[in-house]
């Protein structure tokens, strides 16, 4: 039985339709990449898998135990999140909030697993400093942080090297598939960088007119690819 | 000198001592949930929800119900959950669904208290209630109870739920994502916004509960930078205003409301050049 599964979904906002005919499966260990062009519908796919939304048609499925609050998320930056005062340490708590239920304060288990994710992130650091005057690259690894303390099962990541330099993306990608590859944990990612998805992932999804689903070699030698990816090599 | 001790003399009878105490406990219960309102750009649903108790206000005084308290909660609170159930579902229109509910209910609770009311002195009670008492609050026995125990209430669940409230201001589609009841808590926050609105119109009259729940917050943001020591700073701010603003209505016979909310802006003022302070020497 597989992690997550998708059947003939169509995405959209108030009943108007996106995207539609969207199959595809996740299984444990699996490091999926959502690639597309803007606004071909990947954030609205991951928030319905969320369940921020509700689908058009269709169903999301999910197996293997999982759980509702066993799922991590890395949303695109919000507004509010701006200018709100909040410590890094205060932030990534909050992604023990899941397992608390009407528990009203964190306990000793939860502060040692923040702990432990600020540490595998490298920003023991900041623990202390104030969230919105890190820089980008910081904040992403904070959020990454929370969404690591929500799950040891699956990741779901919009955009998480967009506005990173290179170095620092580099960074993010290899924190990302020691997350995968060590720690067993499944990754379904958005991105536009289809050279590293290319790179790390073993399953692609192709949000488009035409959707295509399969492993990185069935995507390489496919129509839909060839020109998404001389696209991006011209850059 | 002499009058001022005298003025402040007052203090010895228990219904100025009451007055205070009241004031002190809404004071910390509207600062406590400003953070949030501010922070979720809720500001404005303050000011609705305080109309439409100034709405309630007036029925409840045209049938003639001598404790008006319990039937203006009820009323606040269900629009306040009806206002959060509207934002929700259709996001452009909720704004305008507010100023709706909210003008009209300042409309016809005026009209109500022209038409009905038997007082010889309509004008003086409308203004009272929009800008609360015109000298000290002279509060009944009951009033005094209740207001205690509510604000009790509200501090309670804001500790026990302080944890989600952080979740769900922070990032409501992170917390729901991750399966936690989001939805819950919003009803919660909505219900103790109701609670504290009421409690508050008592104090410092409708028109300026906003500037109860947000001059706190936008004051200790300026200064402080996690969530926790903004909460505890506005808290601390709400309550010394709130301490000053009664006694110097008392010393300089000013009304309470807008005295409170003149030391508001001035504390607000003075943390506005600390904030500029401090961040310069840190740049
Ligand atoms: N809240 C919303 N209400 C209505 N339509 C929306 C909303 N958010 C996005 N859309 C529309 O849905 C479509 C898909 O948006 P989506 O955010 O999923 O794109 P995306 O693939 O994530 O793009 P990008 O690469 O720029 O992040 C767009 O045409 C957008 O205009
Ligand atoms: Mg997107």
């Amino acid at each position: 039985m597989a992690l997550l599964t998708c059947r003939n979904l169509a995405l959209g906002y108030d009943g108007h339709e996106i995207v539609h005919g969207l199959s595809f499966e996740v299984n444990a260990g699996d490091y999926l990449c959502v690639v597309g062009e803007n606004g071909s519908g990947k954030s609205t796919l991951m928030k319905t898998i969320l369940g921020l939304l509700p689908p058009i048609a269709g169903e999301i499925r999910t197996g293997d135990g999982l759980l509702r609050n066993e799922i991590g998320y890395l949303p695109q930056q919000t507004e509010v999140q701006k200018d709100f005062p909040a410590s890094v340490w205060e932030i990534v708590l909050s992604g023990c909030g899941n397992r608390m239920g009407f528990r009203p304060f964190y306990n000793k288990e939860d502060k040692e697993r923040a702990q432990r994710n600020i540490e595998r992130m490298g920003i023991r650091k900041l623990v202390n400093r104030c969230y919105r005057e890190l820089s980008g690259g910081q904040q992403q690894r904070v959020l990454l942080a929370r969404a690591l303390c929500a799950t040891s099962k699956i990741l779901l990541l919009d955009e998480p090297v967009a506005g990173l330099d290179p170095v620092v993306t580099a960074e993010m990608y290899d924190l990302i598939e020691e997350l995968n590859k060590k720690d067993g944990i499944t990754v379904i990612m958005i991105s536009h960088d289809i050279a590293a998805a290319i790179k790390y992932a073993n399953r692609i999804l192709h949000v488009a007119g035409h959707v295509f689903f399969g492993t990185k070699e069935e995507y390489i030698e496919s129509d839909i690819a060839s020109g998404f990816l001389k696209g991006g090599e011209d850059k | 000198m002499n009058e001022i001790i005298d003025k402040l003399l007052l203090l010895q009878y228990p219904f100025a001592r009451n007055a205070l105490i009241v004031g002190v406990l809404i004071a910390l219960c509207s600062s406590l949930l400003g953070v949030t309102l501010v922070l979720k750009r809720f500001s404005f649903i303050g000011d609705g929800l305080s109309h439409v108790a100034f709405g309630a206000m007036t029925v409840g005084v045209v049938i003639g119900l001598t404790n008006n308290m319990p039937f203006i909660l009820i009323a606040t609170t269900f629009a306040a959950i009806l206002i959060l159930r509207k934002g929700q579902n259709a996001k452009i229109k909720g704004d305008a669904a507010i100023a709706m509910i909210s003008v009209g209910a300042l409309a016809i609770g005026y009209l109500l208290m022209n038409v009905f009311s038997k007082s010889s002195n309509v004008s003086g009670d409308v203004c009272s209630s929009l800008f609360g008492s015109v000298k000290i609050l002279t509060l009944s026995t009951t009033e005094v109870w209740l207001s205690i125990a509510l604000s009790i209430v509200v501090l309670v669940v804001f500790v026990l739920f302080y944890n989600k409230i952080f979740s769900v201001t922070f990032d409501e589609n992170f917390s729901t994502a991750t399966g936690m009841k989001t939805e819950l808590y919003n009803l919660l926050i909505a219900v103790v916004i109701a609670v504290i609105i009421v409690l508050a119109m008592n104090l410092v009259g409708s028109l300026l509960i906003s500037a109860l729940v947000v001059f706190p917050a936008l004051s200790a943001m300026r200064v402080f930078k996690s969530f926790r020591s903004v909460t505890i700073c506005s808290a601390i701010f709400s309550v010394t205003c709130a301490f000053l603003g009664i006694l110097i209505s008392i010393v300089a016979d000013t009304p309470v409301g807008s005295t409170i909310v003149g030391t508001d802006i001035v504390g607000f003022l003075i943390f506005l050049l600390i904030g500029t302070f401090t961040k310069r020497r840190t740049a």
